[in-house]
C-alpha cells in the first residue's frame, strides 16, 4: 500500500498533463484487497470505548459533524433553525461543543451565512450541479462561484463519475482543478460517491484522482444514492491520504457522509482514523462526518453520560 | 439405534419481535435452565424497540388490536401442556387465557366508555377520547407467573401501549414462553418487550429513562425500592401503578384501572356554528 511513495513528488505535479500519465498511475497503484480491506475495518469496529474516552469521542464527533440539510424541501426558516442548532447544539448544556460546519444548497448559503457569521462554524455549501454532477462544465463552476460569493468557505463539489467510470480521467482532474480555482480561499471537498463505483480499487483512484487535482478534502458520498459511506470504503480513502501525504507533504482530509446514524457508528469511523491514519487526522480540520440525525444520538449519548440516565428523542429538535 | 442427544432450550430476552441474549452475555440458572439476565443496555434497546412500535400500535384501528390480542389468547390456548409442563396449573393458565380475552374486548369499547361528548357553556362541540400514552416499564408480579403476567401486560397494550417487562426473576421460563405466544401471533414486534433477570438492575435504568412514558410497579416487593423508583419516574412525570399488595388476588375481576391509568385524555373543541 505504500508503493506510491517511491514516485517523486516533482513527477506527481505533472501528471495531470496528460491522459496517459494520468492513466499509467492510477492504474499502476496497487489493488485494494477487499476481504482484507473488509476484515480490516470490522475489526476495528469491535474497540469498546467507554467512560472518559467516551466522553472525549462524543464532544469530537460533535465538532466534526458538518450538520447538513440537502431537501427540496429546504426553507429559509429550516436552515436558520439549522444552524442555530450548529453554534449551540444542545441548549441546556453550555459545555457542549459546536459542530463543525452546517453544509446547505447554495441558494440557502445566505440565510445560515447570517446566522454563523462571527462564529467558528463553518458553512458548506454543496456545488456543481450536486448530487449527479451531469451538467456542462460552466454551469458547475457558476454554481461554484455563487456559493462562494454567497458566503460558503466550504464547496462540497461532486466528481464527474460518468466521465471517472468511462475512464476520462483527465476530463474529472481537469473539472476539480477548475472547480478549486473557481473556490478560491474556500476548502474544496471532492465527492467521490463511492457507491457508484462499484470497487475498492475505483476508491482509491478516485482518491488520488481527486488529491492530485487539489482537493482539501476528500468525501464518500452524497447520501442520495442507496449505498454511502462504509467503513471499508472510508478506510481505503484513509490509506490514499495516509500514502498520498508520505508521497507529497500536503495532509488532505477524509468526510465519511450518508448513513451514519449513531454514536457507535461516529466512534468506529474515530478508531479507525487513529488506527489508519493517526492523531494528526483526529480534528475537525482533517475529519468530518457529513450527517443529519447523528447530532441528535450524539446528543442523547452525551446527556446520558453527564446526567446517568438514558434520555429521549423528545428533548432534541427534530431537523 | 443411538440414544437422542438431548435439545436444551435457552430462555432469551424478547425485543422487537426477536428472540437476543443479553448484551452483556450473562444468564442464570431457573429449573436447570439457562436463562438470560437482563443488564440496563438491554433495557435501553428494549425502550428502543417498544418506541419504534408504538406509532404501529397506537395508530392501528382498535378494532384491530382486539382481533390481534385475540389471536394471541388462541395461542395461548395452544400451548397450554407446554406452560403446565413448566408447572403452571392447569387452571391459573385457563385463568390466563380468560383474562386476555376479557382485555381484548375492552379494546374498542374503552374510548365509549371513557371518551364521549362534554357538556361546555358555548358553542362548541367538545369530546374527550382517551389515547395510549406510549410506552410503558412494567414490573411484572413475583406470582403467579403466567396470569399475572398477562394481568400486567394486556391492560398497557390493549389501549395501543408498547411495554418492556421486567418478567419475574425466580418464575422467568413462563414469561419467555408467552413471548413465544406473542411471537406467533399477530402481534407486530416490538408492542412486547420482555427482560427476565434481576429487577433490581433493568427496573431503575426504565424509571430513569426519559423515554419511557409510564411505569407499572406491580411486582416491586421492596418499599425502599418502589420509592426509589417513583423518585426517578417523576424526573419525566411518568403516570405510575404503585405495587400491588403482597395479598393481592389476581383471580378476581381486575376492574379497569390498569388501562385507565395509562391513557392521556385528549380534548377537542369544535365550534358549532349558529
Amino acid at each position: 500500500m505504500t508503493a506510491t511513495t517511491t514516485s517523486a513528488r516533482s513527477d506527481l505535479s505533472e501528471l495531470g498533463r496528460s491522459e496517459t500519465a494520468l492513466r499509467t498511475f492510477l492504474h499502476g497503484l496497487p489493488g485494494v484487497d477487499q476481504v482484507g480491506a473488509e476484515q480490516r475495518a470490522a475489526q476495528l469496529g469491535t474497540r469498546s470505548i467507554k467512560t472518559t474516552a467516551k466522553a472525549q469521542a462524543i464532544d469530537l464527533a460533535i465538532r466534526m459533524v458538518d450538520l447538513t440539510t440537502l431537501e427540496g424541501a429546504d426553507t429559509p426558516g429550516k436552515v436558520r433553525a439549522l444552524a442555530a442548532k450548529a453554534l449551540r447544539p444542545d441548549p441546556a448544556d453550555p459545555s457542549c461543543p459546536h459542530v463543525g460546519a452546517v453544509c446547505v444548497y447554495p441558494a440557502m448559503v445566505p440565510y445560515v451565512a447570517e446566522v454563523l457569521r462571527g462564529s467558528a462554524v463553518h458553512l458548506a455549501s454543496v456545488a456543481t450541479a450536486f448530487p449527479s454532477g451531469q451538467a456542462p462544465l460552466e454551469i458547475k463552476l457558476a454554481d461554484t462561484r455563487a456559493a462562494v460569493a454567497a458566503g460558503a468557505d466550504e464547496i462540497d463539489m461532486v466528481i464527474n463519475r460518468g466521465a471517472f467510470l468511462a475512464g476520462r480521467y483527465s476530463e474529472v482532474y481537469d473539472e476539480i482543478v477548475a472547480t478549486k480555482e473557481a473556490c478560491g480561499d474556500a476548502h474544496l471537498k471532492v465527492i467521490l460517491e463511492t457507491g457508484e463505483l462499484a470497487t475498492y480499487d475505483n476508491v482509491r483512484r478516485a482518491s488520488w484522482l481527486a488529491m492530485l487535482a487539489g482537493g482539501d478534502f476528500i468525501k464518500t458520498s452524497t447520501g442520495k444514492v442507496p449505498v454511502a459511506a462504509t467503513l471499508p470504503v472510508t478506510l481505503v480513502m484513509l490509506e490514499a491520504v495516509r500514502d498520498f501525504r508520505a508521497a507529497t507533504g500536503r495532509q488532505v482530509g477524509v468526510k465519511p457522509a450518508g448513513g451514519i446514524k449513531t454514536t457507535k457508528d461516529a466512534i468506529k469511523y474515530l478508531v479507525m482514523v487513529n488506527e489508519t491514519v493517526g492523531a494528526d487526522w483526529l480534528d475537525p480540520d482533517w475529519f468530518r462526518f457529513g450527517a443529519s440525525s447523528l447530532l441528535n444520538d450524539l446528543l442523547m449519548q452525551r446527556t446520558k453520560l453527564t446526567t446517568g440516565v438514558y434520555s429521549g428523542p423528545d428533548y432534541f429538535t427534530l431537523d | 439405534m443411538s440414544e437422542r442427544v438431548a435439545v436444551r432450550k435457552t430462555y432469551k430476552l424478547f425485543i422487537g419481535g426477536k428472540f437476543p441474549r443479553s448484551e452483556s452475555g450473562r444468564s442464570y440458572l431457573v429449573q436447570s435452565s439457562n436463562v438470560s439476565l437482563a443488564s440496563r443496555k438491554d433495557a435501553r434497546d428494549a425502550v428502543v424497540a417498544a418506541r419504534a412500535a408504538v406509532k404501529g400500535w397506537a395508530g392501528a384501528t382498535a378494532y384491530n388490536r382486539g382481533q390481534i390480542l385475540y389471536r394471541a389468547a388462541e395461542m395461548l390456548e395452544g400451548r397450554r401442556e407446554q406452560f403446565v409442563a413448566l408447572g403452571i396449573p392447569g387452571d391459573e393458565v385457563d385463568a390466563a387465557v380468560d383474562r386476555w380475552v376479557w382485555y381484548a374486548g375492552w379494546a374498542d369499547k374503552l374510548a365509549q366508555v371513557y371518551g364521549g361528548a362534554n357538556p361546555v357553556a358555548g358553542p362548541y362541540f367538545n369530546i374527550s377520547a382517551p389515547e395510549p400514552t406510549g410506552v410503558v416499564a412494567v414490573v411484572a408480579p413475583e406470582r403467579p407467573a403466567l396470569l399475572g403476567l398477562v394481568s400486567v401486560i394486556a391492560p398497557a397494550i390493549v389501549t395501543g401501549n408498547t411495554v418492556v417487562v421486567a418478567a419475574s426473576p425466580s418464575e422467568p421460563l413462563a414469561a419467555v414462553t408467552l413471548a413465544e405466544v406473542l411471537a406467533t401471533s399477530d402481534l407486530p414486534g416490538g408492542v412486547v418487550n420482555i427482560l427476565t433477570g434481576a429487577i433490581t438492575e433493568t427496573a431503575p435504568a426504565l424509571a430513569a429513562h426519559m423515554d419511557v412514558n409510564a411505569i407499572d410497579l406491580t411486582g416491586v416487593t421492596d418499599a425502599t425500592l418502589a420509592g426509589e423508583l417513583e423518585v426517578k419516574a417523576a424526573e419525566n412525570l411518568k403516570r405510575v401503578l404503585r405495587p400491588a399488595p403482597a395479598d393481592h388476588d389476581w383471580t378476581v375481576d381486575p376492574g379497569v384501572t390498569r388501562m385507565t391509568t395509562l391513557l392521556e385524555t385528549k380534548t377537542v373543541w369544535h365550534p358549532k356554528g349558529v
